[in-house]
């Protein structure tokens, strides 16, 4: 049974390593001026990188751009998941699940639909131009104030969800035996519940904070000058100074790692005594106007929340250059879908989308499975390889990956692995792959260190070989996961920018790319229709995953 | 019985631990062997290595003179039923039990077996079910009728009682006894459960520390405790320290002068000489309350009494040791001075070597006896 795993393993392993582990690899050893370029090794990139202060300005937006997120994403995710979890109001369930829709709006059509309602033009600016009287829009929506209001909308979600399932674990007897003991409400709230909670508060900070520090879209269309590393990579590597965006892309994943590192270093120390309790009773609101109150305000959250999806699904419906100074579109009609139907050229980029989306998800859920069932069989190195070569595209940013696939598939140097995939169809499948194998490769380690291990051994002695065993009990039990991740996978492809703008051609350009080329040439409704498309894919790949969840 | 499954010289260790140290058995066909000892004892690697999950360092399994060894387990024809059952959760209670029929069988086929195998373990017409929807009593008949629908060669059943309610363990004990006896098929069970053991097996053996104690009939272990271990861990007993008599009996020191007890030697005390310190063992239904004074009895205190339906036992503090009695329910009171003899009943006492680290008693020899 055991003989031709490690075999098995290392094969998995080196594959995983060629497309993950060595394209960073590559990219470290040509930014300190080896290889391709045939010259020795050298710090000249590094010394240029620290000579410029638009370099370093930019490292140090993107770490407090990260710590502001996650401190805003905390404030308004944190008390949202207590007013969910502990109190019972009317409407208290479909609330709670409105409030985690924000992480389902893939962030280029979060950014588009901000665009469309905050911007010098959106809805609400008009709207509140108007009310005033004001000449001008009452603000802009531009620099990193834009950025933060973005990163706070979609990211508290991560605060929201932890703390709602942390506050589900909680064990009543513990907020018990405190009243017991004397301490009052709020010394319960700092002395138990929270340190309780601080696992799941210190993932969502994690988790904030790197996807914070990838983040591409809102910096791109709102930062102007105002430069992110991941938006600084990204102008030099389209100015062509490709060794600078090599050391950025190398800064960048190491402040990554150091962000990864000192927030794993809080997270040790007490853990749960695991024992597994009853999550206290929810406090049901008995004064009307406590009711009234807390009601009114989520569906008012509700409405916020909703308004950007709407908004979306409006200007879908209006025609090109027919909204100009009123307050709502005075014409509406289905013309941009009809375009998008009857023009080839206009369907492209979705079909595109989709077949990429889809080749990698597939490739992506079949190697991260795999991955992970030999990293769960196996021991020690091995299975310890496999587990950080599955979770390393999560750690680093997508436009390092981006920056480091560009290096590495741009040469031809068969004898060293290296192949020219740049310019060819077979790139950005690649990139989507690489970035989606944390999604399907840990949620597979997660359910197969769960799975009882007596099922399997159930179904050998009943007499079903290896793959029986896996078709028959693992795959349908792991059923859940495995589409979750799946699901997960394919909306990130679907509506990937951050990798897709370094690596597309114009052949393959997927709709991310077309929704930027459609605000540029100001057909709004075009990209609104490429956003609601996004929008609907995604939120059925999010109600996939949280049925997945459910179980 | 001629031998059927063969387990001969089986030895495992993980990492440095040895678990299995040498363990030699065999089980006729058609028996039902109980593997019974404490956590820890290696019954389960046992099990395991049997059933194939686990390969034996040294040692080989042998069924009906196929030596099975390196069989991996879907290959051994062994039917196994887990301690939480580990039924399929995905499938529902046909295609569980249907999981291990041969896929060629017609649909037909296959369902009459199911059906034959769920009547077997007297659940007709459960077919649909989810495994989530019926009780863990259900689910416990439904292992068992999942692993007999393939007709396995040998029955392996891992702890099978041990996830019930202790109200339903007597009955499903029983519907389990019926069930295999009604397929006359040679099994293998695991249990930390005397009863369970007693009830289920043929023969029991007995394992401590990876090594096999003592294999035989319930009432073997019983009444002729090979170790000392099987003495204490099969059924009750307690033990009294004194030195073996030329004539076979052990001498113990009293208040009112030493006394000579009889028992039966155990092997291990084969041609020790007289004057070696000993441990009588002794049932609690093999002593007796007497009046103080009472000649060849040892005399104590009461220190505790439990009243336990069919009968009482009475803890008396000894000067050789601790001893339980089983009497009538106002034969003493604790605190009340006794007289405690050997009975006319019960087992005959058996006579182990002294060993300072026994289960109960725990007086110093050379004190007692000057």
């Amino acid at each position: 049974m055991t003989r031709r795993l490690p075999l098995a393993a290392v094969a998995v392993a080196l594959l995983l390593a060629w497309i993950v582990g060595y394209p960073l690899l590559m990219t470290l050893v040509e930014a300190l001026g080896g290889s391709a370029g045939g010259g020795g090794w050298t710090l000249e990139n590094f010394q240029q990188f620290f000579a410029r202060p638009d370099e370093w300005i930019a490292l140090w937006r993107s770490l407090w751009i990260s710590a502001a997120s996650v401190v805003l994403a905390a404030l308004v995710g944190v008390p949202l998941a207590f007013l969910f979890e502990r109190t019972e109001f009317p409407g208290r369930r479909f609330l709670g699940a409105v409030a985690a829709l924000p992480v389902a709006l893939p962030p280029l059509v979060g950014v588009i639909a901000f665009l469309f309602l905050y911007g010098e033009s959106g809805l609400v600016s008009r709207v509140v131009q108007s009310v005033l009287g004001l000449a001008q829009p009452p603000w802009r929506l531009a620099g990193p104030g834009a950025i933060l209001l973005v990163h706070a909308y979609s990211m508290y979600v991560y605060f929201y969800l932890f703390t709602r399932a942390g506050l589900a674990r909680l064990d009543a007897a513990l907020l018990e035996a405190a009243a017991s003991l004397g301490a009052g409400r709020t010394r319960t709230l700092f002395q138990v519940t929270l340190p309780v909670l601080r696992p799941a508060l210190v993932s969502a900070a994690l988790l904030t904070f790197m996807t914070s520090l990838a983040s591409f879209s809102a910096p791109y269309l709102f930062g102007g000058s105002f430069r992110v590393m991941t938006t600084q990579i990204v102008a030099s590597k389209l100015n062509g100074e490709v060794a600078m965006a090599q050391v950025e892309a190398v800064m960048l994943a190491a402040l990554a790692i150091l962000g990864l590192w000192a927030l794993r270093r809080t997270d040790r120390g007490a853990g749960s005594t695991g024992v597994r309790g009853v999550a206290p009773a929810r406090r049901v609101l008995r004064s009307p106007f406590a009711r009234l109150g807390t009601g009114a305000l989520g569906w008012l959250l509700a409405g916020v929340l909703l308004l950007p999806h709407a908004m979306l699904l409006l200007i879908s419906l209006v025609p090109p250059f027919t909204w100009t100074t009123e307050w709502i579109p005075p014409v509406l009609r289905l013309s941009n879908w009809a375009a998008l139907v009857s023009q080839p050229e206009k369907l492209r980029p979705v079909l595109n989308s989709l077949w990429m989306a889809a080749a990698s998800t597939a490739a992506a859920l079949a190697l991260g499975f795999a991955a992970a069932r030999l990293s769960v069989a196996c021991k020690g190195f091995l299975s310890g390889s496999l587990e950080w070569l599955i979770a390393l595209p999560w750690a680093v940013p997508g436009t390092v990956f981006a920056v480091a696939l560009a290096t590495t598939f741009g040469v031809s140097q068969p004898w060293l692995g290296r192949f020219v995939l740049i310019g060819t169809p077979a790139i950005l499948p690649l990139a989507y792959l690489v970035r989606s194998l944390p999604l399907t490769g840990r949620g597979s380690i997660a359910g197969l260190r769960a799975l009882d291990p007596a099922l399997e051994e159930a179904a050998a002695s009943l007499g079903a070989d290896r793959w029986r065993r896996l078709w028959r009990v693992v795959v349908p039990m792991l059923r859940p996961a495995l589409a979750a991740g799946a699901g997960l996978a394919f909306i990130t492809a679907l509506g990937d920018l951050i990798v897709s703008i370094v690596l597309y051609t114009y052949d393959t350009r997927p709709i991310s790319m077309e929704i930027l080329s459609s605000l540029r040439l100001q057909d709004l409704g075009m990209a609104a229709v490429y956003s609601v498309l996004l929008m609907t894919a995604s939120a059925a790949a999010f109600l996939l995953w949280m049925r997945g969840e459910a179980r | 019985m001629p031998p059927f499954l063969v387990l001969d010289g089986l030895e495992k260790s993980f990492g440095r631990n040895p678990v299995l140290r040498g363990l030699s058995l065999e089980v006729g066909k058609g028996e039902v062997l109980a593997l019974l000892g404490p956590s820890g004892s290696g019954k389960t690697t046992a099990l395991r290595l049997i059933a194939g999950f686990e390969a034996p360092d040294r040692g080989a399994i042998r069924v009906g003179g196929e030596d099975v060894t390196g069989l991996p387990p879907e290959r051994r024809r062994f039917g196994m039923v887990f301690q939480h059952y580990a039924l399929f959760p995905h499938l529902d209670i046909a295609e569980n039990v249907a999981f291990g029929l041969d896929g060629r069988l017609s649909r037909e086929e296959t369902a009459r077996r199911v059906a034959a195998a769920l009547a077997l373990v007297d659940l007709p017409g459960f077919e649909r079910r989810r495994v989530g929807e019926i009780s863990g009593g259900q689910q416990q008949r439904v292992a068992l009728a999942r692993a007999l629908a393939p007709e396995p060669r040998v029955l392996l059943l891992d702890e099978p009682l041990s996830n019930l309610d202790p109200s339903l363990r007597e009955r499903t004990r029983r519907e389990l006894r019926r069930a295999i006896e009604r397929v006359d098929i040679t099994t293998v069970l695991v249990t930390h459960e005397q009863d369970e053991a007693f009830h289920l097996g043929d023969r029991v053996a007995v394992l401590h520390g990876g090594k096999l104690h003592q294999a035989g009939s319930p009432e073997d272990l019983y009444e002729r405790p090979a170790t000392r271990f099987v003495a204490g861990f099969v059924g009750r007993a307690s033990g009294v320290v004194g030195t073996l008599e030329p004539d076979g009996t052990v001498l113990l020191a009293g208040k009112g002068g030493p006394v000579c007890w009889p028992g039966t030697a155990a092997p291990e005390l084969d041609g020790a000489a007289p004057g070696t310190a000993v441990e009588l063992v002794v049932r609690p239904e093999s002593l007796a309350l007497q009046p103080p004074g009472t000649p060849g009895a040892l005399t104590g205190r009461v220190t505790e009494r439990r009243f336990a339906g069919a009968g009482t036992y009475y803890l008396v503090l000894l000067d050789s040791g601790e001893v339980e009695v089983l009497a009538g329910a106002s034969a003493a009171q604790p605190g009340d001075e006794v007289a405690v003899a050997p009975a006319d009943r019960g087992p005959a006492p058996r006579i182990f070597r002294w060993q300072n680290s026994g289960l109960s008693a725990s007086v110093p020899v050379a004190r007692s006896l000057r």
